[in-house]
C-alpha cells in the first residue's frame, strides 16, 4: 500500500482562468529561445553565432563551469539574436525555425545502457539540464550519484495545468522508458508522487520503476522541494535529483526515436485569457500564436510558468525550459482610493480582514499591483502557516539577511527552494522580496561551499 | 477622488528628490499612501501579493481597541460624576470621559508620528504604521488625569529610546506603549499610583462627595481592604476606577474576538497568558498566608490590566516571542510573573507591566532554545542518514 502524508499548511490562492480540459493540438511557432537565466547559477559560454544554421539538438551555449552540460537548440533552423542585457549578459538566444532536421543520437534500449552511456547521450542531447538537484535546486552534477529522484506527479500552484489530464495526452511508453533510464542514474529510489487529494487513477500509478507517495494538501504540496522533505529529506552533503513529468517523456522519446524533441503539453491560463486550454508545444517556443487574439485588451503581465513564481516575460516572449503553463492577469499600476480602508469585497486575502473572506468559494481576477509599501518585519508566525516545512522561515530569511553560513546551514538551506517561499512572499504584509533573499542565500552557500 | 489624484500627481514633483521640498518627501509619501494604496507592481518574484499591508494589519488593532476607548470614555465620565454625587445618563458620561480623553490621544499621537516622520525622513524610508496602534495604545495605559506635558515626554521617550535608536518599527526590543507607562511609572509615581490619579477632577479635589474613595481593586487589595472591593461582575464589567481603557474586560474581549477571529492577534498568546496567570492564581490560593494570597484566583483576571495586557501588549508581534512553540512559553510566563509580581511584591499594586516587559527581554532567548531544538532535529536525522549508509 502506497504512503500518504496529509499536508495542513498552505494555501490555495483562487485565481479565476483556469485551464478548460480540452487539447487544441500542436502549436507551431517561428521563434524558439533558450534563456540562461532560467537556470540559476548558470554561466554560459555561447557555442553559436547569430546567422549560425542548427538543428535540433545542436548546442547553443554550454555551462563554462561543467563544459559537457550542453543547452541545445529544440528546433532546426538559424539562429537569429543573441539577447543581452546590462554588462553583456546573455539573456536568450534566438533561433528561427526552418524544416524538420535533428542530430541523431541513435536510437537504444536504456535497459541495455551502462549509466555513463545514458548520461552522455543526455549531456548531448540537451536533456540534462532537465536533472535538478536539491540542495540549491539548481542543474545537477553529473559526477554525482543522486541517494534518490523525484518526480512530483501533480502540481498546486495557481492555475496550474492538470498533469492527470497531461498524462492521458502522453506517450505512456515513453514516460515509462524514461523512468527506465533515470533508474540507472540513481542506487536509490525513484520517488513518483501524486495528488493525495484526488480519487481518479493515471497510468504513473501502474509503472513498476517508480515508488508511489500520495501527498495531499493545499499549495505548496506539489512542490518537489516539500516532498522531498517529507520522503527523503536532504541532509549536509546528500543530493537528490527532481525531473519534471513532462521531461521524462523527453527523456523516453531522445532513446526511443534518437532525437531531442522536448515537446510538452502547455496550459494557457489566467483570467485574461480569452479562450483557456491546453495545447502541444517545444519547450522555449514563442508564445505568439498563443497569445494573439486570446488576450482581452488592457494592460496586461504575461508569465512563462505560475503567478507565484513564474517569470515575466513579454506578449512575444518565450517558453520557459521548466514551465509547462502561461499566465495573463491584469496588471495594477492603478492606485486605490482609502484601499487599506474598504470593507474589500473583492480583495483576495490569506488573513480574515477583508469581506471577501465571507465567500469562500468565490474565484478572483487579481492583478500585479503590491498592495502596499515595503515595511520592515512585524507580523510573526504567518509565514509557517503557508510552509510545511519543519522550517523556521522567519529565521532562515534574518540568516541569509546576515550572510551567516552556519545558521543559514543548521536553518535547512539545503532544502529548499524560491518557489516553497512563494506563498511566504505572497501573503508578506510587509511586502518583502523574500524568493529574492532565498535566492541569494542559495548562491552564497553555492559560493562558500565550492 | 480623480481631482484628488490629479492634485497629488501635480504637487509630486516638489516633494521629490531635487524638488523644492524635498525635505518633506516621507511625510509626503506617508499621506500619499494614505489616502492611496499606491500602484506600484511587482517586478520579481510572486507577480501578485495579497490585499493586505501593514496599514490594514494596524486598522485591525485599532479597531480592536475601539471597545475599549469607547468604555474608557464612558467609564472617566462615570468616575467622575460618581465622585461629585452626580448621577449620570450613559450619553452624558459619555460624553464628559470623550472630551477627557480626547487631547490625550492628540497629544500621543502628534508627538509620536511627529518623531517617526522625523526619523522616516532621516532614514529616507517610507514612514511606518507601528505608531497608528502604539499611539492609541498610550493614551489606554494611562491615567485620565495625567498632565499632558508629561505624556508628551513619555511619547517621546519610548519612541525615541524604545524604538528609533533599535531602526524603528519591527526592531524595538520593548512595547513602546508600555515603556511610556512605565517611564512614567518610576519618573512621576505620585502621577501613576496612589487613590487620586484615576478619576477625573480627584487630585484637583473638586467638591468630591464623602464616600468616593477613588482607589482602583489593585490598591485596595494591596492595602488589605477586602470589604470595599467591587463585586466581581463589576469589575468584569468595567465601571471601576483605573487606566483609561483597562478596567473593562467585556470590552477587552470583544476587541480580543476582533484580533483572533481576524488572524492579526495571536491566539496562543493571549490563552497562555491566561493559563499562566491561572496557574500562578491557583498555587497562591493553595499556599495563601495572607488576605491577598486567599482571593480567588479567577479575580486576577478582572483587576488591574491583566486582561488589557494579555490582549493587546503581550501579542504585540515585534516584542513577544516569534515561534509558535515561543509563544505559549512567552505567555505562560507574563500570566504567571503578572500575578507573582501583583501578590508578593509590596512595592508596586500592579505586575503585568512589567512581567511583560521582563519577558519582551527574554522573548529572544526562548526563541533561541526554540530553534536550536530545530537543529537539534535536523542534525539528528543527518546523523540517522549517516548511520545508515555506513552500515
Amino acid at each position: 500500500m502506497s504512503r500518504l502524508i496529509k499536508l495542513k499548511r498552505g494555501f490555495d490562492i483562487r485565481l479565476s482562468g483556469r485551464a478548460e480540459k480540452k487539447l487544441t493540438g500542436q502549436v507551431t511557432p517561428l521563434l524558439y529561445g533558450v534563456k540562461p537565466p532560467d537556470f540559476p547559477g548558470l554561466i554560459p559560454k555561447l557555442d553559436v553565432r547569430p546567422g549560425d544554421k542548427v538543428k535540433a539538438g545542436s548546442s547553443l551555449f554550454h555551462d563554462k563551469i561543467r563544459p559537457e552540460v550542453l543547452f541545445t537548440s529544440p528546433v532546426s533552423g538559424m539562429v537569429t539574436a543573441v539577447d543581452r542585457g546590462t554588462k553583456r549578459k546573455i539573456l536568450g538566444v534566438v533561433v528561427e525555425k526552418s524544416g524538420e532536421e535533428y542530430i541523431d543520437f541513435g536510437k537504444a534500449d536504456p535497459g541495455m545502457l551502462t549509466r555513463e552511456q545514458i548520461k552522455e547521450r543526455m549531456l548531448a542531447s540537451g536533456l540534462w539540464p532537465s536533472v535538478r538537484q536539491r540542495p540549491y535546486n539548481i542543474v545537477a552534477n553529473p559526477a554525482d550519484t543522486p541517494k534518490s529522484v523525484f518526480i512530483s506527479g501533480f502540481d498546486t500552484a495557481p492555475l496550474a495545468p492538470d498533469f492527470y489530464f497531461i498524462v492521458e495526452n502522453t506517450s505512456a511508453a515513453d514516460l515509462r522508458l524514461g523512468l527506465t533510464a533515470i533508474k540507472k542514474l540513481t542506487e536509490g529510489k525513484i520517488n513518483m508522487v501524486l495528488d493525495g487529494r484526488r480519487n481518479d487513477k493515471t497510468i504513473l500509478e501502474d509503472i513498476p520503476e517508480a515508488e508511489i507517495t500520495y501527498v495531499s494538501g493545499p499549495h505548496p504540496a506539489g512542490n518537489v522541494g516539500v516532498q522531498i522533505h517529507h520522503i527523503d529529506p536532504v541532509n549536509k552533503g546528500e543530493v537528490v535529483w527532481h525531473i519534471n513529468l513532462q521531461d521524462v517523456a523527453a527523456i523516453g522519446r531522445l532513446f526511443s526515436e534518437g532525437i531531442y524533441r522536448p515537446e510538452r503539453i502547455v496550459a494557457i491560463t489566467g483570467s485574461e485569457v480569452i479562450n483557456t486550454g491546453y495545447c502541444k508545444m517545444l519547450s522555449g517556443g514563442a508564445i505568439t500564436p498563443l497569445a494573439e487574439n486570446n488576450v482581452k485588451t488592457g494592460n496586461n503581465r504575461y508569465i512563462s510558468g505560475n503567478v507565484l513564481a513564474g517569470v515575466k516575460i513579454p506578449a512575444d516572449g518565450f517558453l520557459g525550459y521548466y514551465d509547462s503553463q502561461i499566465t495573463v492577469i491584469p496588471e495594477g499600476d492603478h492606485s486605490d482610493f482609502f484601499g487599506w480602508a474598504s470593507p474589500g469585497f473583492n480583495k483576495f486575502s490569506f488573513f480574515r480582514v477583508f469581506a471577501s473572506s465571507l465567500f469562500p468559494k468565490k474565484h478572483y481576477r487579481l492583478d500585479t499591483n503590491l498592495n502596499g509599501g515595503e515595511r520592515a518585519f512585524v507580523i510573526t508566525g504567518q509565514y509557517e502557516k503557508v510552509l510545511p516545512m519543519d522550517i523556521y522561515p522567519m529565521h532562515l530569511f534574518k540568516a541569509i539577511m546576515a550572510g551567516d553560513i552556519d545558521a543559514m546551514e543548521n536553518l535547512g538551506i539545503y532544502e529548499v527552494a524560491e518557489e516553497d517561499f512563494a506563498l511566504c512572499e505572497y501573503i508578506c504584509p510587509s511586502k518583502t522580496e523574500i524568493q529574492s533573499v532565498i535566492r541569494q542565500g542559495i548562491d552564497l552557500m553555492i559560493k562558500e561551499m565550492s | 477622488m480623480d481631482s484628488l489624484r490629479k492634485k497629488l500627481d501635480k504637487l509630486k514633483p516638489h516633494f521629490i528628490k531635487g524638488g523644492r521640498f524635498e525635505k518633506l518627501q516621507s511625510v509626503f509619501e506617508g499621506f500619499e499612501s494614505f489616502l492611496f494604496v499606491p500602484d506600484k507592481v511587482t517586478f520579481k518574484g510572486s507577480h501578485i501579493r495579497d490585499a493586505i499591508d501593514l496599514k490594514r494589519t494596524m486598522i485591525i488593532v485599532v479597531i480592536a481597541l475601539v471597545p475599549a476607548l469607547l468604555f474608557g470614555a464612558y467609564n472617566t465620565g462615570l468616575q467622575h460624576f460618581s465622585s461629585v454625587g452626580i448621577d449620570p445618563t450613559i450619553l452624558q458620561a459619555f460624553w464628559y470621559g470623550f472630551l477627557k480623553i480626547l487631547p490625550l490621544i492628540i497629544v500621543s499621537y502628534l508627538v509620536g508620528l511627529g518623531i517617526e516622520f522625523i526619523a522616516a525622513q532621516i532614514r529616507g524610508h517610507e514612514i511606518n504604521e507601528g505608531f497608528l496602534v502604539s499611539g492609541l495604545l498610550i493614551p489606554l495605559v494611562m491615567p485620565v488625569d495625567i498632565p499632558l506635558w508629561m505624556l508628551a515626554l513619555a511619547t517621546a521617550f519610548a519612541v525615541i529610546l524604545g524604538k528609533e535608536v533599535f531602526g524603528g518599527t519591527g526592531m524595538n526590543i520593548f512595547n513602546p506603549a508600555l515603556l511610556a507607562r512605565a517611564f512614567l511609572f518610576f519618573s512621576y509615581p505620585g502621577w501613576m499610583t496612589g487613590d487620586k490619579v484615576w478619576t477625573e477632577g480627584l487630585a484637583k479635589g473638586q467638591n468630591i462627595i464623602d464616600g468616593y474613595s477613588g482607589a482602583t481593586p489593585m490598591a485596595l487589595r494591596s492595602a488589605g481592604e477586602t470589604a470595599d472591593l467591587p463585586s466581581f461582575m463589576q469589575m468584569f464589567i468595567g465601571t471601576i476606577p483605573g487606566s483609561v481603557g483597562e478596567t473593562s474586560v467585556v470590552a477587552i474581549l470583544a476587541g480580543a474576538l476582533i484580533l483572533i477571529a481576524t488572524g492579526i492577534g495571536s491566539w496562543k498568546i493571549i490563552v497562555s497568558v491566561f493559563a499562566g496567570g491561572l496557574t500562578m492564581g491557583i498555587v497562591l490560593n493553595v499556599l495563601s498566608v495572607n488576605p491577598y494570597m486567599e482571593l480567588p484566583f479567577y479575580y486576577h483576571f478582572v483587576m488591574g490590566g491583566f486582561a488589557f495586557g494579555a490582549v493587546f501588549m503581550a501579542t504585540d508581534p515585534v516584542t513577544a516571542a516569534q515561534t509558535e512553540s515561543g509563544k505559549w512559553i512567552y505567555g505562560f510566563l507574563i500570566g504567571l510573573f503578572s500575578i507573582l509580581f501583583r501578590v508578593l511584591n509590596p512595592a508596586y499594586p500592579e505586575g503585568v507591566m512589567l512581567a511583560i516587559l521582563l519577558m519582551n527581554v527574554f522573548a529572544p532567548l526562548i526563541d533561541h532554545y526554540v530553534i536550536q531544538a530545530n537543529i537539534k532535529r535536523r542534525l539528528r536525522r543527518s546523523k540517522v542518514a549517516l548511520n545508515i549508509n555506513s552500515r
